[in-house]
């Protein structure tokens, strides 16, 4: 072998270790943070921090319970807003792929999924917080789905086109009707391919602060009424980590470590259920 | 012709095997009105359901075209009351009125376009590593679902994560090169960007590196290219609008990240000096500043503010996703 | 007994600008099986989609002309209606992936919403599927996924499929293109059972398959109607020089 090809060679080499070095250099520190969080949140977990609301400060212990809550609330208003709309969207845009409105709705929901989060909380502020007169869960909501709205879109429209003709032509010939097609074999297709972009919107959803800052604004009470300020997780975690009191800090380590596990969780059973639930074509 | 026809051609197959059953009873006229009767109904509900469809479909759009008029429209008092000054202007001091973003927005520039500039050499091995030499193998599945879990963590989580383990270790490492040892600032908040952007980015790239057609690949390594070779005369070059676009949209997602930015920034509205002073980025001014805006014209400064982040975003995803889709075509 | 069912007149088919079926004159007569045969792009599986309004489904494609099914115009009619009258079976067998046998076959009526009595849903998969000679075959598992089935069984569940709604006619589009030899000769032999009932327009690419199955076939070439006859007649005495070279294999 000559020596430029073993130059050549070693220089292939060289380049794969560099990329391999790198990787590592660079998903191993991930990793390690993600553990980080773990840690120092998971000893704070306990009962008691789940069922109790926050103590002022100076007082020890305390829960998260009205953040636990407030989440849960919000994420539901959200999802009855975006899930319906955008899978009837996404059956539009699947169904209609020429017509002028489709190019329009795609546009749109392109243009909706590159706004910055803040961006929607203020545009929620003006479209609810102000007419009804004060910050509400509502208002709060109604941001999510916005931001919920392109991801669900997106997966719905895409798992229709993927679906064979010859299964709308059966249904057709069939005699049955343009919403039958749709809701009863289309939809039951590719379920799995739905429910994985319904999913991931929610677990996108579940850490966004940004929007909430001025919509559901937080509270430190529980609260269940979506007209009033409601607190959720990322907004605990926000209002007390940049606090200045260690109680407060590892208040926020456990709800850290909750949302961290809470929306890891979503995207592992997502991916669990998609495989299951995969109909097999 | 004749013999075509006279061979077993017309010859009809036998059926005496059994497995017909001669003639079946016509179903009796139950299930047929039923049928009849529902389909009336159906057509009826059919027209509904394409009707529901196309207000749908209008209503993204209006939904879109709402957020920027009221985006317009809430921002006019502040166009108003300063022009383009705003843009340039290097002062921001709501109590006297004065409202210049020149510092927040220098401020974002400076975060996202470091923070890319830390992240690319990762997210570029990272996107090789999985799209070229591992694409498949149980190394490459662990790797590619820890790098999607990490991309699923919320920002405030990093956020705190960076106040709470970062902001000392770059406030040590300031005090020894001899900077202001503040912890919080613009290096701190590029660096806490450049970990949200990479999983983004290297998933974004990888699955640009594995459309590049094997059969270019082949014919690279049948002359005797070496992978390095390959990777660099081939794959690179054939991917390279795509990962230009994937450079676009990492910087819009940088651009438009508030809350992760806004807990180690330092938040304050002076002109960084330096990369390790505190600054303020367009979405962490709005972040802080929003429910504290007592007046008007802040209010509508601010929102100006959002204005302008949601122009920049907007344009810069648009561009991005179509050089991603016209990438694909090839 | 020889009464019309299915009459094409002046049927003209178009997919944009481009003129598939040109100007169609034909009558289908009752409890027969006519075969539609011609080269590739020749029209012939459009015109049957025609039949049954499925050629509009597709974006662009039009038609002009009528298409009459017991001297009522189809075209006059919601196209629900005539897809019910009239079944079909498509080229390659697309049982639905997500229901089972059982309810493949009640398909029409389950996905339609339409509720039965269970004792009427037994005995119309029961009838259904021993028409198309699959019920011994797959009684025991009637609750697993059609798609676990072979091709040709697939098939002959479609074949129950549209059977099972009771229609007047029963459009077939190359149903044996996609089948190995035995499945499709299990298949042939239930066109002759099926005619009792029905009335079968049956698209095929193979001539052989024409002759075999048929009481009359139509020939197409180029979107026309050359020559429409008794099977028989067709195949020994054909009337026009394009369909004479097309069965002795003159061109494809």
């Amino acid at each position: 072998m000559n020596v430029q090809v073993k130059y050549r060679i070693g220089k292939s080499i060289g380049f794969q270790a560099l990329v391999i070095l790198l990787s590592a250099a660079c998903v191993v520190p991930l990793i390690f943070i993600l553990i980080y969080i773990i840690q120092a949140g998971i000893t704070k977990i306990n009962w008691h921090f789940l069922t109790n609301l926050p103590k002022p400060v100076g007082e020890t212990g305390g829960g998260i319970a009205n953040a636990l809550l407030g989440s849960t609330i919000i994420i539901l208003v959200a999802s009855v807003i975006a899930i319906p709309f955008g899978i009837l969207c996404g059956i539009y845009l699947s169904e209609n792929k020429n017509s002028k409105l489709a190019y329009w709705s795609r546009l749109c929901i392109d243009i909706l999924q590159g706004i910055p989060s803040i961006v929607i909380g203020i545009v929620a502020y003006f479209w609810l917080v102000k007419p009804l007169g004060g910050f509400s869960a509502l208002s709060g909501s109604v941001a999510l789905a916005i931001m919920m709205l392109p991801i669900v879109v997106r997966s719905t429209e895409e798992t229709l086109l993927l679906l064979p003709d010859s299964l709308r032509e059966a249904a057709f010939a069939l005699g049955m009707p343009f919403h039958r097609v749709i809701l009863k074999v289309l939809i039951p297709c590719g379920i799995s391919g739905i429910l994985s972009g319904v999913m991931l919107s929610i677990a996108r959803i579940t850490g966004e602060t940004a929007p909430l800052l001025f919509t559901a604004f937080g509270n430190p009470y529980l609260s269940t009424n979506v007209l009033k300020p409601m607190q959720s997780l990322p907004l605990l975690i926000f209002n007390y980590a940049t606090s200045p009191y260690n109680e407060w800090h590892d208040l926020a380590w456990g709800a850290s470590c909750i949302l961290l596990i809470w929306v890891l969780s979503l995207n592992i059973f997502t991916k669990l259920i998609t495989r299951k639930w995969k109909v097999q074509l | 012709m004749e013999s075509l026809v006279k061979n077993d051609l017309i010859t009809r197959p036998d059926i005496s095997s059994g497995r017909v059953i001669k003639s079946v009873n016509t179903p009796d006229t139950l299930s047929t009105t039923k049928r009849l009767k529902r389909s009336h109904r159906h057509i009826r509900a059919e027209n509904v359901f394409r009707r529901i469809l196309i207000i749908v479909g209008w209503a993204t759009v209006v939904l879109v075209a709402g957020i920027m008029v009221t985006l317009i429209f809430q921002s006019t008092l502040s166009i108003k009351a300063s022009g383009f000054g705003y843009l340039w202007g290097k002062t921001w001091d709501p109590v006297r009125d004065i409202f210049g973003v020149y510092p927040f927005l220098l401020g974002t520039l400076l975060t996202s376009f470091l923070a890319l500039l830390i992240s690319i050499p990762f997210s570029f091995a990272v996107a090789i590593f999985l799209g070229e030499y591992y694409p498949t193998g149980w190394v490459s599945n662990l790797l590619k679902n820890t790098v999607e879990l990490i991309a699923a963590v919320p920002s405030v989580i990093y956020g705190f994560w960076g106040l709470a383990v970062l902001v000392p270790i770059v406030r040590s490492f300031e005090s020894k090169i001899g900077v202001e040892p503040v912890g919080l600032g613009i290096f701190t908040s590029s660096l806490i960007l450049a970990i949200m952007i990479v999983p983004y980015a290297a998933s974004l790239g990888r699955s640009m590196i594995q459309m590049v057609p094997s059969t270019l690949k082949e014919a690279a390594y049948s002359l005797g290219a070496t992978r390095w070779e390959v990777i660099r005369s081939v794959v690179l070059p054939y991917t390279k609008s795509g990962m230009f676009a994937g450079i676009m949209l990492s910087l819009g997602r940088a651009l438009g990240e508030t809350m992760a930015v806004t807990m180690v920034i330092g938040n304050t509205s002076l002109i960084p000096k330096n990369i390790f002073a505190p600054g303020n980025t367009m979405a962490s001014v709005i972040a802080n500043e929003f429910t504290e805006a007592d007046h008007p014209v802040y209010l509508s400064a601010l929102i100006e503010l959002g204005l302008v982040l949601f122009v920049v975003t907007v344009l810069i995803n648009m561009v991005g996703k179509r050089l991603i889709k016209g990438f694909s075509k090839e | 007994m020889e009464s019309t069912i299915v009459k094409a007149v002046n049927y003209n088919a178009y997919f944009g600008d481009n003129h598939v079926v040109k100007n169609v004159n034909i009558e289908i007569p009752r409890n027969n099986v006519v075969a539609v045969m011609g080269p590739s792009g020749c029209g012939k599986t459009t015109f049957l989609r025609g039949i049954n309004r499925m050629h509009e489904l597709i974006p662009g494609a039009t038609s002009t002309g009528q298409i009459f099914l017991n001297n009522e115009d189809v075209y006059e009619m919601h196209p629900i209606f005539v897809r019910l009258k009239i079944g079909m079976v498509f080229q390659r067998p697309n049982p639905f992936p997500n229901l089972s046998i059982y309810d493949n076959v009640i398909a029409g009526y389950k996905l339609n919403g339409i509720k039965l009595p269970k004792a009427e849903k037994d005995k119309i998969v029961e009838q259904s599927l021993t028409r198309v000679a699959l019920w011994n075959e797959v009684k025991d598992s009637l609750t697993k996924k059609g798609s676990f089935l072979s091709g040709g069984q697939q098939q002959r569940l479609c074949i129950a499929r549209a059977v099972a709604m009771e229609p007047e006619v029963l459009l077939f589009d190359e149903p044996t293109s996609a089948l190995d030899p035995i499945s499709t000769s299990t298949v042939e032999e239930l066109f002759h059972e099926l005619k009792k009932n029905y009335t079968l327009i049956i698209v095929t690419h193979n001539m052989q398959q024409a002759a075999r199955v048929s009481d009359k076939t139509a020939f197409f070439y180029m979107g026309e109607l050359v020559e429409y006859d008794e099977t028989k007649q067709m195949f020994t005495n054909p009337s026009d020089i394009r369909t004479q070279n097309y069965i002795t294999g003159r061109f494809s």
